[in-house]
């Protein structure tokens, strides 16, 4: 049964429908990345899902109940959200912004979650530098931390949730891309339903179950891995021409950048 | 760490010494022994003891007390928009929000005076605070709505407004002063630099209830304002019910800096060195910054009023002037030092 299931969403701004009956459903222990170009509409939906924006038509569900109806205090017990660029503009501490994570929760068991999640994202000997004054990549880990805090600690109330992440790999080196992609599958292992918007293609078939691919704020395809990133789906939805490998372990296909190229446009 | 669970003890001490101290000094000097007899604590001269309780309960506690309320007031005010602006350089008295206030109470001052005087009835004093709270609210909702855009706050956009909005209120005193009587314009006067010289037991008392409210309002408030740190969204996203935190934030922020002015007109700075000294301290956490800014603000205030009315007796200095001198210089430096997060 899915977890939380977005139905017919449509989402107007300006005029323009930004999402057009998009309908998406995450089921417990799934990982789903969502692709698309620039524009596509794939930060809005995920903005949708988190509960923060109310679409103009269609409905997200959340353990079938309204994701609109629920308190903010209870939505954070049953689903985190990692967003981008964010600033933390006073000299807190990074285990003080990773605490932020367990809300009003304080003491010693706050203090060990936030020990586990520094460690998981390889932060530790960090845990007194002002969060400011870290560096892009590691500030995006320090927020992931904040998420796995939040996580926990809604766990601990409700059992396994849901996990949102928005470009969780962009200022991250690779061994710490692959790191966290390794952090959030094994989230997805304890029964936590993960779905992360990514760039990368590669990234995206490395980590997820089921790809979903929006363009125009139409999901345009939704499956496995293996069967959606295909030749025809960089030309049409990317406007790349290339070709698409196959390690034969486990088939996940892999684009190789060197041999494509941009492909004429049309149809805009 | 230690720093952290002392401060509280250690600000309420400074907190003391202060109070002491402001009582001793003054036009009538009481020395310290004098102050110890006037209390009860030690037997003293009778003839001294009640020439020195008079000047003690009716002039010199009234206003220990009013400095204390006002000082911690406008301190909280400052720290709790900073939290809702996520912005070091916020202060009532520098966007607008005083000014505001300012406006609304001289505005009852001069035109309440006019309608009420038809009547032949007494403006109630009570009638200036509640003024000021709407003036303030009116001025910090329209900063909130220029400055903050889906859910993000452009902190050069948040000055420049403030700016825009303290000069259009002080427009509108200066168009009452210039219809002012003599009478009404010593009243406003002050308004414009600030003094605690008006201090009575009635003010202090309705100041220190509002003080009390805001201390309630506090363990409430706090962890939200940490997690409003992170953005709107992030808030929301963590538990936070984000618009009713901004609206309890504002309404705060307009009942501390309304009392404040309506008693002692615009005293600028506090709100903005008070947090900052404390946040290198003792952290940016509000469940303890906002505590500390209240005992600092109330001290601060307290030996800045002092010097006010002690440094060229028998005049007395508008604490406004004091303040300004010192909180400028201050401001500027702060404002150089953020300069990357302002674009400049």
């Amino acid at each position: 049964m899915a977890i939380l299931q977005a139905s017919d969403v449509v989402v107007m701004a300006g005029g323009r429908r930004i999402l057009d009956g998009v309908s998406i459903s995450l089921k417990a222990g799934e990982t789903i990345a969502v692709v698309g170009p620039n524009g596509a509409g794939k930060s809005t939906l995920l903005r949708v899902l988190a509960g923060e924006l109310r679409p103009s038509k269609g409905q997200v569900l959340l353990d079938g109940g309204s994701v609109a109806s629920l308190r903010p205090r209870l939505l954070a017990q049953r689903r985190a959200v990692l967003s981008q660029s964010i600033t933390v503009t006073f000299p807190f501490t990074l285990a003080e912004v990773i605490a932020m994570g367990a809300g009003d929760g304080r003491g010693e068991v706050v203090d060990a979650l936030v020990a586990t999640a520094v460690a998981d994202v390889d932060l530790g000997g960090f845990e007194q530098r002002i969060f400011s004054t870290l560096s892009g990549g590691e500030q995006q880990r320090g927020h992931f931390a904040r998420v796995l805090v939040q996580m926990a600690c809604g766990e601990a109330r409700h059992g396994p949730g849901v996990l949102l992440l928005d470009e969780p790999t962009a200022s991250l080196d690779l061994r710490h891309q692959l790191a966290l992609t390794a952090s959030a599958k094994r989230c997805a292992a304890r029964g936590v339903a993960v779905l992360a918007i990514v760039h990368d293609l590669n990234l995206a078939t490395l980590f997820a179950d089921r790809i979903v691919v929006l363009q125009q704020g139409r999901v345009v395809a939704d499956g496995p891995p293996a069967e959606v990133v295909n030749e025809e789906l960089l030309e049409k939805v990317f406007g790349v021409r290339g070709a698409v490998g196959r390690i034969p372990e486990g088939h996940r296909p892999f684009v190789l950048p060197h041999a494509a190229e941009p492909a004429p446009m049309h149809g805009h | 760490m230690q720093l952290r669970t002392l401060a509280i003890p250690a600000l309420c001490v400074l907190l003391l010494l202060a109070a002491v101290a402001a009582a001793t000094v003054g036009a009538a000097g009481i020395s310290f022994e004098r102050l110890l007899a006037a209390l009860g604590v030690i037997d003293g001269d009778p003839a001294l003891l009640a020439r020195d309780q008079l000047v003690l309960w009716s002039v010199r506690v009234p206003r220990i007390a009013m400095a204390v309320c006002v000082g911690a007031l406008l301190a909280v005010a400052g720290t709790i928009m900073q939290g809702l602006f996520r912005n070091p350089l916020a202060d009532p008295g520098l966007v607008g929000v005083s000014a505001g206030g300012a406006l609304a109470a001289a505005a009852t001052i001069v035109l309440g005076d006019r309608l009420m005087a038809h009547y032949a009835i007494k403006l109630p004093f009570e009638l200036l605070p509640l003024a000021a709270f709407v003036g303030s609210l009116t001025a910090t909702t329209i900063l909130y709505r220029i400055a903050t855009r889906e859910g993000r706050t452009s902190i050069a956009t948040f000055l420049l407004a403030g700016l825009a909005i303290g000069a259009l209120a002080m427009a509108g005193v200066g168009l009452l002063v210039f219809m002012a009587d003599d009478r009404q314009l010593r009243d406003i006067q002050f308004w414009m630099l600030g003094s605690l010289g008006g201090a009575t037991w009635e003010k202090a008392m309705l100041m220190a209830g509002v003080a009390g409210t805001m201390l309630l309002a506090v363990p409430w408030i706090a962890r939200s304002l940490d997690l409003l740190v992170l953005g709107e969204a992030e808030a929301f996203h963590m538990g936070v019910e984000v618009e009713r935190l901004k609206r309890v934030a504002i309404v705060l922020v307009a009942a501390a800096s309304g009392a404040a002015v309506a008693f002692a007109g615009v005293i600028g700075f506090v709100g903005i060195v008070v947090p900052h000294l404390l946040r290198l301290a003792i952290g940016p956490g509000h469940r303890l910054l906002l505590p500390a800014t209240f005992l600092f603000g109330a001290t601060l205030l307290l030996v800045a009023d002092t010097f006010a009315r002690t440094i060229a007796a028998p005049a007395e200095l508008p604490i406004g002037i004091l303040t300004a001198l010192v909180g400028a210089p201050f401001f500027l430096v702060l404002l150089l030092r953020n300069r990357g997060m302002l674009g400049l």
